[in-house]
C-alpha cells in the first residue's frame, strides 16, 4: 500500500514538475506576478512530493518489504539498520530517486532563500529547475520505478551488495549528489539569465553561495569515495583514475573555475560570458558523469543495472539540457555586455589562467575517458586508459597552476606588478624550499621529485597563510592592530586560506603516498613476520569469524617496531550469507605520518596465508586535505557578504507585477 | 591595453595552453593506452613479447593451482586458444574459475603472460564486458553462461 502510495506521490511530483516549469516562465515572459509566484509553492510542493515518495522507499527497505522488487533485490532482514537505510540509494532506481529528492531539496532552498532575487529572475530559475526535474522524474516513473511490485514476494531478500556495506560508503552517495546536483542550481541560474538577457556582479553573487555549497560537497563526496577504495576496496589506492571517479571528478574540476570566474564578475563585472558557459559545462558534466555511471556503458562498482533503454532515455535527458542550454548561449550570449578592462597581468589575469588549466586539465580528464568508449563505438577496438595517461597529462597542466595558486591572491586587480608579489612571497618560497631540503636531510631519500613535492605543498601552505598575514599587516603595523585586522578580515578570506592550503596538504599526501609507498606480498606461517619500512609485522593466527550477516576467517597480526608493540590489527575475509559474495576487510593502523596496512589472503600450497603488508606513507593527509577544502568551503559560506540581503540590484528594472 | 588587445592576448593565451594540453594528451594517447586481448587475439595478431595488454576471458576450470610462495598460476581461456598465466600478489575476493577476469601485465617470448594486475568484478554472475562482447563477437558466448547468455 505504502508503495503504491510512493508510486502515486511520484506521479503528483512529476505533474507539479510540469507546472513548476510552464506557469513562472510564462508569467516571467507577461511580467506576472502571481504566475511567477507559483514557482516558488510548485518547488516547496515538488520536495514535499518526492521527499514522501523517498521516505515511502525507506519504508519498504525498514520493514524489509520483500514484496517490493526494488527492496528484494538490494536488501535482506538480517542487514544492520544502517544498510538496510543506505541500501535505499546502493540501487539503481533507488539512487535515481535520491537525485532527484536532492535536485528538489536545492529548488526548494531556492525558493525559500532567494527572497531578495528579482522576481522574474527567480521565477526563471525555479522553472528550469523545474524542467530538469520533469526530466529526470520522467525517467523514474517510466524507465526506472523503484516501486514495483513483486509477486509472489520472496521470503528473503538477495541483500546489498557487500562491499557497499560499509559506513563510508553509505554516506558518499549524498555529499556526492549533493555536490553534482547542487550544480544544477548554477546551472539554471545561467540559464534563467540568458533568458533574461542581463548577467551582473548582483547575479554572481547570487550565484556564488550555490556553486561553493555544491564545490564543498563535491569535495567531501570524492573524498569519501577515495577514502572507501583505499580501505574497503582493499586495493591499497586512494585513487584509481577509474571512469566513474572521473565522472565526479570533471563537474569538481570546472565548478573550481566557475567558483573564481564569478569572483570576477562579482568585482569587476568581466568574464560574464564565461562564466555563464562555466555554469552550464559544469553541470552538463554532472549529467554526462551521471550517463556513464547509470547507463552501464561502463562496467563498475556503480554500474548497477545494464539496460540500454535507460542509458538512451539519460543520453536524450542529457542531450536535451546540454544541447539546449548550449544552443541558447550561443543565441544570447553575444548580447550580454562585457565590462571590465584588466591587463594580462592582473587578479582577472591571473583568474582567467586559473580557469584555462583547470579547463584544459578537465579536458585532459574527459578525452581520457570518454576516449576508449568513443574507439570502441567506431572501430570496436578495445583499449584501456589507465593512470599513465592521465599522470602523464593531467599532472603537467595541474602542476603550473599549483605553482601560482599563492600568487594569485597577491595580485591587484585590473592591473598588477610582478615584483610586489615576488617582494611579498619570497620568504614563503624560500621557507618551502628549506623545508622540503630538511625533510631530504632528515629521511635520506629521494627522488628528487618526492622533495619537490613536499615544496610546491609547503609552499601552497604557506602561500595561503602569507596571504592572511599580509592582509592583517603582520610585521608593520603593532601586533595588537594586526591581530585586531586579522579577526576583522571577512570569512571569506579565511575559507580561501583553509581551501588553498588544505590543496597543499593533499598534494603533499598525494605525491609522497605515490612514491614511498612500500609494499611486500610473503606468504606467512602463523608466528611468521614481514619487515616493512621498519615495522614489523607478525601473523599470529587466525580464527573463525562471525558477524551479523556474514561469516568468514579472520587473520590476527601485530605491529611492533623495535621490539614494542604498536598494535594489534585483525583482517577478515568474510563471507556474506544471502549472495555468499566474499570481501577483505583490511587491518588498518593509521598514523599521522603513515597508515600500516596489511590484507589477508588465500592460502598456499605449503599452508600458509599470502599476505600484503604495505606502509602508506601520509595517507593521512590526503583526507585531512580534501576535509580542509571542505571546511574552507562552507567557511567562506558563512561570509556576511554571501549571507545577508547584499545582493540587492541596484536600480534594477524589477518588472512590474500585473495588477488587475 | 585596448579591449581588442586583451582580447588578443587573452586569446592567443588561451590556444597556446590549449595546443599545449592538446599535444600533450595525443602524446600521452599513443604512448600509454593499453590494448585488450582474448588469447585468440594474442596469437591472430601476432602480438610480439614484452608487449604489455590486458588480457581477458575465463579462468579455465581445473587451470588454478594455489600459490607457490606469493605466485599464482592459472590459464585464461577464451575457449578457442587458452594462454598460462603468473601472478605475484593477492587474487581479487571474486576470483574463481570458470569466472570472467582481465589480467594487465606482458607478454613474455614463451608465450605466457606475467600479471601485475588482475581485475575480476565486484558481482557474482558477472563475467566482464569486455569478454563478453569478444566471446559475443566470436560466437561463443553460449558456451559461457548458461543462465544469461544469448546466441549471436
Amino acid at each position: 500500500m505504502i508503495a503504491e502510495l510512493g508510486h502515486f506521490v511520484l506521479i503528483l511530483a512529476l505533474a507539479v514538475a510540469a507546472y513548476q516549469t510552464i506557469v513562472p516562465l510564462y508569467g516571467a515572459a507577461r511580467g506576472d506576478g502571481r504566475l511567477m509566484a507559483a514557482g516558488t509553492v510548485a518547488s516547496l510542493a515538488q520536495f514535499a512530493l518526492v521527499m514522501a515518495a523517498f521516505m515511502a522507499l525507506m519504508q519498504a527497505y525498514l520493514s524489509s518489504d520483500f514484496s517490493v522488487l526494488n527492496v528484494a533485490e538490494n536488501s535482506h532482514s538480517d542487514k544492520p539498520l544502517i544498510y538496510k537505510i543506505s541500501g535505499v540509494w546502493g540501487n539503481h532506481e533507488g539512487s535515481m530517486l535520491l537525485w532527484v529528492l536532492i535536485l528538489s531539496i536545492f529548488g526548494a532552498a531556492v525558493a525559500l532563500f532567494g527572497n531578495n532575487l528579482p522576481q522574474s529572475l527567480k521565477a526563471r530559475i525555479l522553472s528550469v529547475q523545474g524542467s530538469i526535474g520533469f526530466a529526470f522524474l520522467l525517467f523514474i516513473v517510466v524507465a526506472s520505478n523503484p516501486f514495483q511490485r513483486l509477486n509472489p514476494a520472496p521470503v528473503e531478500g538477495n541483500g546489498l551488495n557487500p562491499i557497499l556495506q560499509d559506513p563510508a560508503l553509505a554516506f558518499h552517495p549524498p555529499f556526492l549528489y549533493a555536490g553534482y546536483v547542487g550544480l544544477s542550481i548554477a546551472f539554471s541560474f545561467a540559464v534563467a539569465a540568458l533568458i533574461e538577457g542581463r548577467v551582473d556582479a548582483a547575479w554572481a553573487r547570487w550565484v556564488r553561495p550555490w556553486t561553493l555549497v555544491s564545490w564543498a560537497f563535491l569535495t567531501l563526496g570524492i573524498g569519501m569515495g577515495s577514502w572507501w577504495a583505499y580501505y574497503e576496496l582493499g586495493w591499497g589506492g586512494f585513487w584509481f583514475w577509474d571512469p566513474v571517479e572521473n565522472a565526479s571528478f570533471m563537474p569538481w574540476l570546472i565548478a573550481t573555475a566557475l567558483l573564481h570566474s564569478a569572483v570576477v564578475v562579482e568585482k569587476r563585472g568581466a568574464l560574464k560570458i564565461w562564466t555563464i558557459l562555466l555554469s552550464i559545462l559544469a553541470f552538463s558534466l554532472s549529467l554526462v558523469g551521471t550517463f556513464l555511471v547509470r547507463s552501464g556503458v561502463l562496467t563498475s562498482v556503480h554500474a548497477f543495472a545494464v539496460d540500454p533503454s535507460r542509458g538512451f532515455f539519460i543520453l536524450m535527458i542529457l542531450a536535451f539540457f546540454v544541447g539546449g542550454s548550449l544552443t541558447l548561449f550561443a543565441l544570447r550570449a553575444p548580447s550580454l555586455k562585457t565590462g571590465g578592462l584588466f591587463a594580462p597581468l592582473s587578479r582577472e589575469g591571473g583568474l582567467v589562467l586559473n580557469n584555462l588549466l583547470l579547463c584544459a586539465a578537465c579536458a585532459a580528464v574527459f578525452i581520457g575517458t570518454l576516449y576508449p568508449l568513443g574507439l570502441e563505438t567506431l572501430t570496436g577496438e578495445k583499449i584501456s586508459v589507465g593512470p599513465p595517461f592521465f599522470n602523464l597529462t593531467f599532472g603537467p597542466i595541474i602542476l603550473p597552476l599549483l605553482l601560482l595558486v599563492p600568487a594569485g591572491p597577491m595580485l591587484t586587480w585590473k592591473r598588477a606588478e610582478a615584483w610586489p608579489v615576488v617582494q611579498r612571497l619570497w620568504w614563503a618560497a624560500a621557507a618551502a624550499i628549506c623545508l622540503s631540503l630538511l625533510v631530504l636531510v632528515i629521511t635520506q631519500r629521494g627522488p628528487w621529485l618526492a622533495i619537490a613535492g613536499i615544496a610546491l605543498g609547503a609552499w601552497l601552505v604557506l602561500g595561503a597563510a602569507a596571504d592572511l598575514v599580509l592582509r592583517a599587516n603582520f610585521g608593520r603595523v603593532p601586533i595588537s592592530v594586526a591581530w585586531a585586522r586579522l579577526s576583522g578580515l571577512p570569512r571569506s578570506a579565511f575559507g580561501t586560506a583553509l581551501a588553498h592550503g588544505g590543496a597543499g596538504i593533499l598534494v603533499i599526501g598525494v605525491i609522497l603516498l605515490s612514491l614511498w609507498r612500500e609494499e611486500h606480498i610473503v606468504a606467512l606461517k602463523p608466528g611468521e613476520s614481514v619487515a616493512v619500512a621498519g615495522y614489523t609485522v607478525t601473523f599470529d593466527g587466525e580464527a573463525p569469524l562471525r558477524g551479523p550477516n556474514y561469516g568468514g576467517r579472520l587473520g590476527r597480526f601485530s605491529i611492533t617496531r623495535d621490539g614494542a608493540r604498536i598494535a594489534d590489527v585483525v583482517s577478515e575475509k568474510r563471507i556474506f550469507e544471502p549472495s555468499n559474495m566474499p570481501t577483505t576487510e583490511v587491518g588498518l593502523v593509521q598514523g599521522f605520518w603513515g597508515d600500516i596496512y596489511v590484507v589477508l589472503g588465500d592460502m598456499e600450497t605449503n599452508g600458509a596465508r599470502v599476505v600484503r603488508a604495505t606502509y602508506q606513507p601520509m595517507a593521512s593527509w590526503i583526507w585531512i586535505g580534501a576535509t580542509v577544502m571542505f571546511l574552507g568551503g562552507l567557511l567562506s559560506l558563512t561570509d556576511r557578504r554571501l549571507r545577508i540581503g547584499v545582493p540587492k540590484r541596484a536600480a534594477a528594472p524589477l518588472p512590474v507585477p500585473a495588477v488587475e | 591595453m585596448t579591449r581588442k588587445q586583451t582580447r588578443t592576448a587573452f586569446i592567443l593565451a588561451s590556444l597556446a595552453i590549449l595546443g599545449l594540453a592538446a599535444g600533450l594528451i595525443l602524446y600521452a594517447i599513443r604512448d600509454t593506452i593499453v590494448f585488450f586481448y582474448t588469447p585468440s587475439e594474442v596469437t591472430e595478431k601476432m602480438v610480439q613479447p614484452g608487449t604489455r595488454l590486458r588480457l581477458g576471458g575465463l579462468v579455465e576450470k581445473g587451470s588454478f593451482k594455489p600459490a607457490e610462495g606469493t605466485i599464482y598460476s592459472f590459464r585464461i581461456t577464451d575457449t578457442a586458444k587458452a594462454l598460462p598465466v603468473t601472478y605475484k600478489g593477492q587474487l581479487p575476493d571474486l576470483f574463481r574459475e570458470g569466472q570472467g577476469v582481465v589480467a594487465e601485465g606482458v607478454l613474455q617470448a614463451d608465450g605466457s603472460f606475467t600479471a601485475d594486475t588482475v581485475l575480476a568484478k565486484h558481482d557474482e554472475n558477472y563475467m566482464p564486458k569486455d569478454v563478453a562482447d569478444r566471446l559475443k563477437e566470436k560466437g561463443l558466448w553460449q558456451h559461457m553462461e548458461q543462465q544469461g547468455g544469448q546466441p549471436q
